[in-house]
């Protein structure tokens, strides 16, 4: 697992059923291009985040394939319905096969 | 050395043309080959997208950008002067709520940035806008 | 006039027609609106007025330090929250140990650096004098992901509050110090701090829109490498661009100018964590 990764997300605590919703996400992450050298002119070899994904109670918000050409830290913001009360969850894939998760809850008012 | 606003015009008008050369995507055929495996070489159409991103980015390793194809299914961001055009693909669910993102992403150089939308009724449209990428005079 | 000289003196044109800061725009963050322009300290002979670097950024660089989620400096705020527990050392002990609430650093960054016993003491001194004297560990590096993580954290303690650093008594000498490495020319450019950061802020160097060089907003998440800076990270960035040898950090020349650069500041709010290019 890449070092100190760290994901941060932006779920407001409760919305009215069927309200559209600004979800944010930012995940700490070297996002390395694969097209960088070393200081012996080697090529460090690509290490990114490939995919994220947003779910709510196991129905997709958003799935996004991601390059290199993505900056340090990735951030997304999108929307989402709430259907009803129930948990959104935030999935993201490392190129090193390691998956980072969050989950955030929400209550319908 | 006095510089009247005319010499400055004519000279400006010269750095512009430039450095619009400059800005041809070095890529072209890349960028082609990723909207044909996108497309399937469908006919694309103009408006119903919109891309913001800034005129000017003032680093270009993280430029701020927004995305918006009401009716869209998914969108293919490119960057048409990175050595790999391919940015990111957004593939919207069913509880989507808006067929929109943002998103930070990183250009070589000034460049146009691509988006292309496949629509729900199997259509496609396309959009682009142009960033300019200055280099920071203290980089340090 | 040659080709020459009339497409260099275009190029400094060309590009001040490039900036797209609106300078006059107040910062708000969460809602609480920071001091971004302020009249200068007494001490300052040259200017009449301070501006965070915050007005000099484009509008889009500007908007990120407004939310703390669209701030990226967060995510290591966030580490600097869990560093802040962590058991580190031989005697068992986190900051958390002695500290109970990282909230009771409130003032303490609007304040640094001060001067102890004759030394001026940074922030990140009072840091690694707990990690070495009381809990047993190893000293961070001066700019490390580790140290960086807290000084944010702690400096975000302050935000909004004045920075009022004391230039009087023992600091008097340190002050002076700094003061005239700030004034002196260095490196093969032959330039001074003043140069750029109090004749030319505002106006463009090739396409950077200069600041005054101000700190109040530090560590800083730069766009450039996508992490937080130190403030003597960036002098000697500032050092190794004018073409001179920096001095290390830490040093004593670092931290008088740090203290004579801070006291440039005081009036404006503490921005720590802020967000530069």
């Amino acid at each position: 697992m890449a070092k100190g990764v760290k994901p941060r997300v932006k779920v407001p605590k409760s919305a009215s059923a069927g309200e559209t919703i600004t979800l944010k996400t930012l995940i700490s992450h070297k996002m390395e291009s694969g097209q960088r050298k070393d200081s012996d002119g080697n090529v460090i070899p690509r290490s990114i985040i490939n995919r994220f994904t947003c779910d709510f109670d196991g129905q997709n918000v958003i799935d996004v394939t991601m390059e290199p050409a993505i900056s340090t830290n990735p951030y997304f913001q999108f929307e989402a319905v709430v259907p009803s009360a129930g948990e959104f969850k935030f999935t993201w894939y490392d190129d090193d096969g390691s998956v980072y998760e969050k989950s955030k809850k929400i209550a319908v008012a | 050395m006095t510089l009247s606003r005319r010499d400055f015009m004519t000279v400006t008008g010269c750095a512009v043309a430039f450095s619009g050369l400059a800005a041809l995507p070095a890529h072209a055929s890349l960028v082609d080959e990723q909207i044909k495996a996108f497309t399937g070489g469908a006919e694309i159409g103009q408006g119903g997208i919109e891309l913001d991103a800034p005129e000017i980015a003032e680093n270009g390793n993280t430029v701020p950008i927004n995305v918006s194809a009401p009716g869209a299914a998914s969108i293919m961001l490119l960057a048409s002067g990175n050595p790999v055009p391919s940015v990111a693909t957004f593939n919207f669910g069913p509880l989507s709520g808006a067929r929109a993102g943002s998103t930070r992403i990183r250009l070589i150089k000034t460049q146009d940035v691509v988006a292309i939308a496949k629509m729900e009724d199997g259509t496609f449209k396309m959009t682009q806008a142009t960033v300019k990428v200055t280099i920071g005079g203290c980089g340090g | 006039m040659t080709i020459k000289k009339l497409l260099s003196a275009t190029t400094l044109i060309l590009v001040s027609s490039l900036a797209n800061a609106d300078e006059d725009a107040n910062l708000y963050i969460e809602g609480e609106e920071m001091t971004v322009r302020a009249a200068a300290p007494a001490h300052m002979e040259e200017l009449d007025e301070i501006f965070s670097g915050w007005v000099f950024r484009s509008d889009e660089t500007q908007a990120l330090q407004m939310d703390d989620f669209d701030n990226p400096a967060f995510v290591f705020v966030d580490q600097g929250i869990d560093l802040f527990s962590k058991v580190d050392g031989s005697e068992g002990k986190s900051c958390a140990s002695c500290h109970e609430n990282v909230e009771d650093f409130a003032g303490l960054r609007a304040s640094m650096p001060r001067v102890e016993d004759g030394e001026v003491v940074s922030m990140e001194e009072l840091v690694n004098g707990c990690r070495t004297e009381r809990m047993g560990a190893e000293a961070w590096k001066w700019s490390s992901g580790s140290m960086t993580a807290i000084t944010a954290l702690i400096g975000l303690q302050s935000r909004g509050m004045p920075i009022n650093v004391a230039i009087d008594g023992e600091a008097a000498a340190h002050w002076q110090a700094g003061k005239d490495i700030y004034y002196t020319r260095v490196g093969q450019l032959d330039m001074s701090c003043a140069n750029c950061h109090e004749d030319n802020y505002g106006n463009m160097i090739r396409a950077d829109h200069l600041s005054q060089g101000q700190i109040n907003g530090f560590p800083t998440y730069r766009l450039k490498n996508a992490k937080l800076n130190s403030t003597h990270g960036r002098f000697k960035g500032c050092m190794k661009n004018i073409r001179a040898t920096p001095y290390k950090e830490g040093s004593d020349e670092f931290k008088a100018l740090e203290l004579y650069l801070a006291s440039r500041g005081n009036g404006l709010s503490v921005e720590t964590p802020s967000i530069r290019n």
